[in-house]
């Protein structure tokens, strides 16, 4: 079994009005087989704790650690953290132009392996996974996410997860943009990986919709940088029910 | 990364001006012009200022029309001139060459003598360069494309040598025919030259120019086209190698329905001047063009000109056009100069628009392949290489796509050592 933990971590960003903190101490821990969720309004730094997990450099950490398993994630480059077993689905994939889905595939694969895979067993991978998420073949000789609809680049992220193979995968607001029926495509493809490889998925979201497909064992609510409440499903339902209103009121009120 | 603009105006007309000391001369000596100078609102209030539209600048097939070259030329400001002065000024041979050519299908290639009634039917010469050439070769090569079926023809053209050379080769489609067309140089070269290339009514063919030369090598060619009704060009100019290569494609879109793709895909290395300026001339209605050419910029003194010069006439109505050029810088001591220009001179158009980019690297994709593991350096190879991989990737010629990626890998790997 892995962990992640994330300790009192502060992270700001640079902006023209000056330095700008987006965490203030956050507390996190995850283990392999494990599906926290983040939840919370807009602004209140879920997307940063993403981005900083993933090693974004536009993001400065000020203080506090992320570990795995004891190994000081914060002084791995972006792409160690890749190879050390953390994957982020994007909220907003950027488009490649002139690389075409089966090379990226192919290298990054390559890249987090140490070795090329052999290509038999791969190709029949890549389509099986494809397949699986309803993805029509002509798909891996696009280049990578250029033209690509909304839902397709969220499943382009989600064939990368089933490829890899990562220990932890963060999604960032995966299901922000997807009707349902994509949105019930891509939750497939989150259990299918957490049940073959015991994957912990960190679940960011606004919404409560994905926690229908995608079943957390925890509910963290963040508002303003910091972990305001936490609990088990149930507390999704009160969101659901509530929104982030009390939260909101609350901080106002400090 | 882009800044596209669409405009149905005179958008620019930049520093193409003609030469002041012939600017009299032109209503008799041009061959492409015939319509009345059109001063573009532009001018009002310069007096002086000598503007005009992009098809009557002076041209002739005679290097003796011209004035010596100053460098302060519209043409050729932004060209080296001095490491040129071979190819403007001085004698070129002009006789036949050694090139290998490998033929296929409906396809032929002959030498022909001077006094060949296609010679001169696609362009004249508008600088002093090409008239030189003109002035100096002794025969053509001639390249046919006949077949409905299509044909395809390769001159390597890898042992021209170091003596200031003329060239001259017409590449005639004829009607219906299909087929593609590569002049696939390499090795060392001095070289002037111009290719005339006659699409007849309903061809389609694609011809490639790849400059792939050795060190040292210079080469300044201008290519004229001249596209039917209904026929369709596309026009690939890949310059990789040599020392100064300034390859200028000048499409006119005669036909109604012609349609011109025209691409271009460059890698200047340390101290490399790659250059092409391209004109394309909506002249036929519901003519489609576009334009697009990108490069790679790296090392000390790497100098790349993009000049993309677009006309819509006035009986082009339904016209449908784009232009744009995008330079990737990847180290300092590089310099890129994009130029767009855009004339229109009818109010019906379907569609007009530009945009050049020229910036560094997207930290975004350098994240999105780093976030997937892949290491730094071979991500930015990556993005180099799809950055120029998606002009490559529409020529539309298998092997030759293969061979140019395999081209722009070293490259990249050998800009790195």
């Amino acid at each position: 079994m892995s962990t992640l933990a994330i300790r009192d971590l502060h992270v700001s960003i640079e902006t023209e009005q000056g330095t700008k903190p987006i965490l203030r101490g956050v507390d996190l821990t995850i283990s392999t087989g494990e599906t926290p969720a983040v939840m919370g309004p807009n602004g209140s730094g879920k997307s940063t704790l993403a981005y900083t997990i993933a090693g974004h450099p536009r993001y400065t950490v000020d203080s506090g650690s992320i570990t795995l398993d004891g190994e000081d994630v914060l002084a791995m480059s972006v792409d160690e953290r890749a190879r050390a077993g953390l994957f982020l689905a994007m909220q907003y994939p950027v488009e490649i132009p002139g690389v075409t889905v089966s090379n990226f595939l192919r290298t990054a694969k390559t890249a987090i392996d140490g070795q090329a895979p052999a290509i038999r067993g791969w190709v029949k991978d890549v389509r099986g996974a494809m397949g699986d998420l309803r993805m029509d073949q002509a798909f891996a000789e696009r280049n990578v996410n250029e033209g690509f609809s909304g839902g397709e680049k969220k499943r382009h992220e989600i064939l990368q997860l089933e490829l890899l193979k990562p220990r932890f995968a963060v999604l960032d607001e995966t299901d922000s943009g997807l009707d349902v029926d994509a949105l019930k495509i891509v939750s497939e493809g989150v259990n299918r990986a957490k049940s073959e490889t015991d994957l912990g998925v960190l679940l960011i979201t606004h919404y409560t919709r994905i926690l229908r497909y995608i079943k957390p064992d925890f509910v963290h609510v963040f508002v303003n940088g910091r972990v305001a409440e936490e609990g088990g499903p149930e507390l999704a339902d009160r969101l659901e029910d509530e929104g982030y209103d009390r939260f909101l009121t609350a901080e106002a009120t400090v | 990364m882009t800044d596209p603009k669409s405009t149905d105006v005179v958008d620019s007309l930049s520093t193409d001006a003609v030469n002041p000391a012939v600017g009299d001369d032109i209503e008799d000596v041009t061959g492409t012009g015939g319509r009345p100078a059109i001063i573009a609102d532009a001018t009002t209030g310069h007096g002086t200022v000598p503007v005009q539209t992009r098809n009557e600048r002076f041209a002739s097939v005679d290097v003796a029309d011209f004035p010596a070259v100053t460098g302060r030329e519209a043409v050729w400001k932004l060209t080296p001139v001095a490491d040129l002065q071979q190819l403007i000024e001085g004698d070129l041979d002009g006789g036949r060459y050694q090139a290998d050519t490998a033929v296929d299908g409906g396809a032929e290639v002959s030498w022909v003598g001077r006094d060949d009634e296609r010679i001169g039917t696609a362009g004249i010469p508008e600088d002093r360069a090409a008239a030189n050439a003109w002035s100096s070769f002794d025969e053509a090569m001639l390249i046919r494309l006949t077949s409905e079926e299509g044909g395809s023809v390769t001159v390597r053209r890898s042992e021209l040598g170091d003596a200031p050379r003329a060239a001259h080769t017409i590449v005639d489609v004829a009607r219906f025919a299909r087929g593609v067309v590569v002049l696939d140089n390499a090795g060392p070269a001095h070289l002037a030259e111009n290719v005339e290339i006659r699409v007849a009514d309903g061809a389609d063919v694609t011809v490639v120019s790849v400059q792939d030369w050795a060190d040292g090598a210079k080469h300044v060619a201008n290519h004229f086209a001249q596209v039917g009704r209904d026929a369709r060009l596309k026009h690939v100019v890949v310059s990789l190698g040599g020392d100064v290569v300034r390859v200028n494609p000048s499409v006119t879109l005669a036909g109604a329905g012609a349609d011109g793709e025209l691409l271009g895909v460059y890698f200047a290395d340390a101290g490399q001047h790659l250059e092409s300026q391209v004109f394309l001339f909506h002249q036929g209605d519901h003519t489609k063009g576009r334009v697009e050419y990108r490069g790679a910029l790296q090392g000390a003194g790497a100098h790349t000109v993009w000049v993309g010069d677009v006309l819509i006439g006035p009986d082009a109505t339904g016209t449908d056009s784009y232009e744009q050029n995008r330079n990737l810088v990847l180290s300092d001591g590089t310099r890129a100069d994009s130029i767009p220009n855009l004339e229109i001179e009818t109010g019906d158009i379907a569609g007009a628009g530009h945009a050049s980019a020229t910036g560094r690297f997207d930290d975004e994709q350098l994240f999105y392949l780093q976030a997937r593991g892949i290491p730094e350096d071979q991500a930015r190879r990556l993005v180099v290489r799809g950055f120029l991989s998606s002009i490559v990737q529409k020529i539309g010629v298998p092997e030759l796509e293969q061979r140019l990626q395999d081209a722009i890998e070293a490259e990249l790997a050998g800009a790195r050592s």
